[in-house]
Order: C-alpha cells, then structure tokens, then sequence
C-alpha cells in the first residue's frame, strides 16, 4: 500500500473536503489501485528530458522569436476596462448563496 | 418536416433561406421530438424554449425580407453543460452549480448563435466532464439512443446522443481525454476534437486547462466542417488561442485524398481491443487504400504510458481548477454552517460526487510536497515523450488512423465501481489531448449486437483540414 489512512486524511483536508468514513475507505483502495497502475511510468528514464506544462507554447507561436516574445499577439492595451467591460456588482452578486448587495457574506472567520 | 435521414446544416439553412419552412418551426419540431424521446434517453439537463424561439424569429424575420442568411442559419443546436450560457442555468452536470446562471457567453456558443445557430438547450454530462459513461452526471444517466441499456460515452453523452437521436443536428461537446470523439464512436455519430488552441475555452467550465478543447458532434463530417470554421480563431479572451489562420474547412473537404500517408500504429491494435472493432478499423483502413491513401506503419512506442500520465495531468489540473467551488461566489453552500473552514468543507463534501472527489484527491496527492516530482513532475516529462512520438510519425505521414476506443458501447453500470476499467476506455484518446494535436471520430461500421463503432482519424497541429477531408472521403466511400 502506497498510501496509508493518514495520507488520505491528509490529502482530503489539502483539497477542502472532509470525507465520510465510507468514502475514505474507497479513496484508500482506489487511490492505491490507481496509483499502483501508473507506477508503470517508472519503467522510463527520463532523466535527460523536458517536461512539457502545456502545448501552446510549442504550436501555433511565431518560432523564430524566443520566450515571451512568441506569445506576442496576445498583447493588449493595459487599459481600465480591459478586454470587456466588468460584471456589475449586482450581476457579479447574483449567483452567491448569501450576499448583502454589496458583499459576498460569509459565516464568522474568527472566533472570539 | 420529416426526415428520413438526419437534417444537415446545408439542408435546414436552405430550407429556411428559401422559405420552404421556418427556423421556428425547426426549432419547434426539435422541441416535439426531445418531448418525445429525452424522456427515455436523458440527453438534456436543461432547455432555452425562450432563447431558442427569440433567435428562430430573428433568423425567419432575416429570411422574409429575403437577406442572406448565415451559414448556421435556423440549425438547432444543443450545448454541452459545461459551457456558459448568459441567463441559462450551466451546471457541468454537477450539483454545485445546480443554480447556477452564469452572466456570460462563452466565445463558442456566441460564435455559434452569431452565424444564425438556435441554441436548444444544455446537454447532460459526467459531472465537470470527468469520466467515459455519462453516468457520473449528478442528475441522471445518459442512455445510448442506439441501445438504451448501453451508455452513451462520455463525457459527451448528452450531445452525443441529441445528435444520434435527431434532437438537435449539431452539438458542441468539450474534450479533455476522449469526451468528444469516445461518445461520438459510441453513438454512430462524427466527434471533432480541434489542436489545442484553435477553438477559445472562454466560457467553458474548466476541468484540465492545458488538455480542454471544444470541438463539435454531428451525423455528418461536413457539418463538423461548417461548425469548426464558425468557432474556431483567435479570441482575445482566451490567452491561450492561438493565432493562426483558419481555413475554409468545408471548401478543403473537397480536395482529393490521393497519395495522402496514413500512419497505422501497431500500439493502437494491441490487447484489450476488441476483435469485432480491430476487423471494422482495418476495414475502414483498406477503404482509405482503395481511395488512393498510402498506409505507412508508424510507431508510437510510448504509448502505454500515456493513461497514467493523462490521470496525473489532468487530475492535478483539476484539483487546482476545482478548489474554486467554495460556496461564496456561485457554488451552492451546505445549509448551517457555522465557520469558513466547515462551509468549504460541506459544500464541497455535499457538492462533488465520487468521481470528482476521487480526482480531486489524486491531483491533490500527485502535486502535494514529497510527492510533486514523483507524479506531477514525471508526468509532464513523459508527456513531452508522448508528443514526440507524434513529432516523428508526423514526419512521415499526414494522419494516423486508429480506432476511436477498444470496444463499442458497454452497458449501463458495467464498469461504474471500478474507476480503473472506465479510464481505460479512453486509452486511444488521451494521447491526442496530451500532444494537444486534433483528432476526429466517424462510424466505420457496427457489431453484431449493431452497436456503432468508431474510426479516429488523427492529424498534426492546426491540421483539421486534412482530417476532416480523410473522415469525409471515407464516409462518401463507406
């Protein structure tokens, strides 16, 4: 086993969430199941290659410059508005679960 | 009007354009038939009756003062749940978002509406588009209109199967492993996964940032066509569109596919592939031959590697992506919560189904401190590996052709208590997504059982065209 109880305990509460004890006992038996499969990726070295976080600065760039400069038709204008117009604060309101018009409104951070 | 076969774009815009029906009465007949059928099928989450209507008017009014109509003109379209629609509740088929309004567009729907499209509704999906069945949507199972007790793929399901049943002609669905094209082989209809970059995700409801792409789901190749030139290009709201021309997709589907080079990889024919599906590919394959294709066998020797490393990446993108369903903004909140750390914690316990938080955890592992360059680190290495595989076959030849996934549609609840057995279903999609190079599925033929299966048509970066005319050849020809 790869990972342990405590590892999962660990982890759930990194990601936020608390987990039944039922779901921590399926996370501890598929988290090993999962895992134990993709420990195959060990039976390549890799020690001599690059690791890749995405494609886009790879394809579709202008390659004969380099660093940010390839990226150079994704430059705007630093202006106030930006690129569109920002969501008025009602709009930007109206999904929350709790607001007061002017704030999201969210249960007492600190106990005193 | 009444179809013996599929409405196509060409044929509902002419039809409209010449005043032979209306948009409003295509989009009322599309209505009739999801009344009729969605019910059995499950395909929708959610439907914009008033949206739809306003926009069908709109187009009917254009085509009575007899102005030219554009090229999605009256089409009934049906959106995947995970892109954004202004005043139309999104929910990425999880309960979180169960009240969620989003007050925006995303770029590809506005595209779609703007060349005339009827947006019809949202289509259900595995909850934030993770998983390979459909049945990790929070709100019901999608069923395979081709075979209700089967699955309808995923994580698609819901556009795939709008499309198959004749509820909408086209459908935009999203692609982050296999959820476009997987569904479409699952369903008998065509899947078009764009390179990465070429459709804006502005608007869509991230899973796997650097692996998502929006791309359409059709009965026919040409009208992926026609849907891909609409929402494809540079958009400035997304940073990671590229800037690249765009072709006229559908003028290219009519160049000749003589002595074009098919790479065919023996890692794609191996175990695991079903015998039924392994005889319709080759035989898709030996159609292509006798249009004129060279078959050139190519090697992408990584291959095997490429679901651990798929689970690795996108499971650490999405627990990074997901961590912002917290309840205050626009996620639904557990009820009595007493302190921020207990509201995040609930929300997010009641919020997330099983898939979900299965991922969260193992992205959340793969990147926590010990454990980043072990996973997460070793994973973006071997993908690198994965993509010059494609580099090197790609000097070779024009495409790759493959099967769309090693079976055709499994039944409902075969595979849904065992996490491991659903991600391989998506062993021949992943790598595409990985390399970030586009992909399409077209039937290529059925089971026994008449279970649709599917043939992927891969191609290089910012070369759909080439694809799309090899999958259109091939479905003339078939």
């Amino acid at each position: 086993m790869k990972v342990t109880e405590k590892d999962v305990a660990y982890v759930a509460d990194l990601a936020n969430m608390d987990l039944s004890a039922q779901e921590r006992a399926g996370m501890l038996r598929d988290l090993n199941s999962i895992l134990g499969y993709i420990d195959r990726l060990n039976e390549l070295d890799t020690s001599n290659v690059e690791p890749m976080a995405q494609v886009s600065d790879r394809y579709g760039v202008d390659e004969t410059k380099q660093g940010s400069e390839r990226f150079a038709y994704a430059y705007r204008e630093d202006s106030v508005e930006g690129l569109r117009k920002s969501l008025s604060q009602e709009s930007a309101l109206e999904n929350a679960p709790d607001a007061d018009g002017t704030f999201f409104r969210v249960p007492k951070v600190i106990d005193r | 009007m009444t179809q013996s076969s599929p409405l196509t774009i060409d044929a509902a815009r002419s039809a409209v354009q010449e005043r032979k029906t209306t948009a409003l009465a295509l989009a009322e007949a599309s209505y009739a038939r999801i009344q009729k059928e969605d019910e059995q099928i499950g395909a929708f989450l959610t439907l914009c009756k008033e949206r739809a209507l306003e926009q069908a008017d709109r187009i009917d009014r254009m085509a009575a003062e007899g102005k030219p109509l554009p090229p999605l003109a009256g089409v009934p379209v049906a959106i995947k749940d995970v892109m954004s629609t202004r005043g139309v509740r999104t929910t990425a088929g999880s309960k979180i978002l169960g009240h969620y309004i989003p007050p925006y567009d995303c770029t590809a729907v506005a595209r779609l509406e703007a060349a005339g499209a009827v947006v019809l509704g949202k289509t259900n999906c595995d909850e934030f588009a993770m998983g390979s069945s459909n049945e990790n949507s929070a709100f019901h199972p999608v069923h395979n209109p081709r075979d209700l007790s089967r699955v309808p793929g995923g994580s698609s399901g819901g556009s795939a199967a709008a499309v198959a049943a004749d509820m909408a002609v086209v459908a935009l669905g999203s692609d982050t492993g296999g959820s476009i094209r997987q569904p479409a082989s699952f369903c008998g209809v065509v899947g078009l996964m764009p390179t990465y970059g070429r459709v804006s995700r502005y608007g869509l409801i991230a899973f796997a940032s650097s692996l998502d792409h929006i791309g359409p789901l059709s009965n026919t190749v040409k009208d992926a066509a026609t849907v891909l030139r609409t929402i494809a290009g540079r958009d400035p709201m997304d940073s990671t569109s590229a800037d690249v021309p765009v072709p006229d997709y559908v003028a290219e589907l009519e160049k000749p596919v003589r002595g074009l080079k098919l790479g065919v990889a023996k890692e794609y024919f191996g175990d695991g592939l079903d015998d039924e599906v392994r005889h319709a590919v080759e035989s898709a394959i030996d159609k292509l031959k006798t249009l004129g294709c060279e078959v050139v066998p190519v090697s992408l020797p990584h291959t095997p590697y490429a679901i651990p490393t798929y689970y690795l990446i996108a499971t650490a993108e999405a627990s990074s992506n997901l961590a912002r369903y917290d309840g205050v903004r626009y996620s639904d909140r557990a009820a009595g919560v007493k302190s921020l750390s207990e509201m995040y914690r609930r929300s997010r316990d009641e919020g997330f189904g099983a898939e979900v938080k299965r991922r969260i955890m193992l992205g959340t592992y793969a990147l926590s401190a010990g454990y980043y360059d072990a996973y997460y680190l070793k994973a973006q290495k071997v993908r690198t590996l994965l993509t010059r595989d494609f580099e090197e076959a790609f000097r070779r030849v024009d495409a790759i052709v493959t099967p769309t996934s090693p079976t055709a549609a499994f039944r409902l609840g075969e595979k849904s208590n065992d996490p491991l057995a659903m991600y391989l279903a998506d062993i021949y999609t992943v790598t595409a997504d990985l390399a970030g190079i586009p992909g399409i599925s077209v039937p290529c033929g059925e089971t026994r059982e008449t279970l649709p299966i599917g043939l992927q048509i891969l191609g290089k970066h910012f070369d759909e065209a080439t694809i799309l005319r090899l999958a259109h050849a091939y479905e003339q020809a078939a």
